[in-house]
């Protein structure tokens, strides 16, 4: 499809592409240009990435940034539905790319296939207004939250394990994951999904609620779950709201921070960073 | 004064696989030391050997955070319903 050639003008493919939503005044033609003009990142092409990425490129969001050092694995694709049988070996930002052109070749999709680190991660972000966090790991989780505070960018945070998922949004000043959850727990304390499972259609319910969350940043409609963590229990189909505030006592977002940059974050957690970031 | 605990995934083993069960105790404390009786092994998942709160752990009375109450002496009530929530990151390596 043709990209415009002014921006500030929607095609007639667009609007009829688009149709669905502008017609809705909470989005319109003016936020449909907004959401085509945003940058999103999603670290994670796996469980919860695959839903979020693709409904954020249907909605036409104009640049996805996808983080992700991992190669496809057959046991990925029982959720990950970015990837097919046939990608099997291949690297996930190439197979999330062909999956997200075919959807809405609008889109660029700005594949990194790397790990994140300390050392990448600025310089990574700076290109993006939002962050999305679908990392499986709690380095790679403490390394993007800090971050987006220093850089001051939102996160939209989901986590996933058993039949069990969390939600939420962390806007600089309004509280971070270490308000939440000031210290990782020690290695083999928490299972990961490899260990102790994950149930498929969980990831599109979280990650539909991390798209969500990201296009009514992007518009600025809505109320954002900044402050409201959401639990969802699929066995119990149980939907729960839990807040939670900044902690004056944060080390990184606090009023007296003692973390003003980026640490050694495999140390902070006591293991090394596992090979991939993604559910 | 039975209050009503709900129990994340991880730790369902300990209490025979259910999503909630009952727990008793004027204070998150006692709460815990009753759940600990029934349910040895409880108390190791959420306090550390010193007996504080694990830091990735968080325990809420309806929608809030002791820590923002009166940690581990937050008053505990009838009716109250406590969650355990464990920080999750789980993911394929």
């Amino acid at each position: 499809m043709a990209k415009s050639k002014n921006p500030s003008i929607l095609t007639p493919e667009q609007i009829l592409r688009y149709s669905r939503h502008i017609i809705m005044p909470q989005v319109g033609g003016l936020g449909q240009k907004r959401l085509m003009a945003s940058r999103v990142l999603l670290v994670g092409a796996g469980g919860l990435g695959s839903p979020t990425a693709m409904y954020l490129a249907a909605a036409g969001v104009g640049t996805i940034g996808l983080v992700d050092g991992d190669v496809v694995d057959l046991s990925n694709l029982q959720r990950q539905l970015l990837h097919d049988t046939d990608d099997v070996g291949r690297p996930k930002v190439d197979s999330a790319r062909e999956r997200l052109q075919a959807l809405n070749p609008e889109v660029e999709v700005v594949g990194h296939q790397v790990m994140l680190t300390s050392d990448n991660i600025m310089g990574i972000i700076a290109d993006y207004d939002i962050v999305v966090n679908g990392a499986d790991n709690f380095p790679t989780r403490y390394l993007v939250n800090d971050a987006c505070y220093f850089a001051r960018k939102p996160l939209v945070d989901g986590s996933i394990l058993l039949f069990e998922g969390q939600a939420t949004v962390f806007l600089p000043g309004k509280g971070c994951y270490r308000c939440l959850y000031p210290a990782p727990p020690p290695p083999g304390a928490v299972p990961s999904c490899a260990e102790a499972g994950v149930f498929g259609a969980l990831c599109a319910t979280i990650g539909s609620i991390q798209a969500t969350e990201t296009i009514k940043l992007i518009l600025g409609i809505g109320d954002s779950m900044a402050g409201r963590l959401l639990l969802y229990d699929a066995l119990a189909m149980d939907f729960r709201m839990l807040r939670y505030r900044r902690d004056p006592k944060c080390p990184v977002c606090g009023d007296a921070p003692t973390i003003t940059r980026l640490i050694d974050y495999e140390a902070f957690c006591g293991m090394p960073t596992p090979a991939a970031v993604a559910h | 004064m039975p209050v009503e605990v709900r129990v994340p995934s991880v730790l369902r083993a300990l209490v025979a696989g259910a999503r909630m069960v009952e727990g008793r105790g004027a204070t998150v404390s006692q709460l815990i030391d009753d759940l600990e009786r029934r349910y040895p092994g409880m108390r190791g998942r959420l306090l550390s050997a010193s007996g504080e709160l694990y830091q990735f752990v968080n325990i809420y009375i309806n929608d809030e955070d002791i820590r923002f109450l009166r940690q581990l002496e937050t008053p505990v009530a009838e009716g109250d319903v406590i969650s355990i929530l464990p920080a999750l990151a789980g993911g394929q390596p």
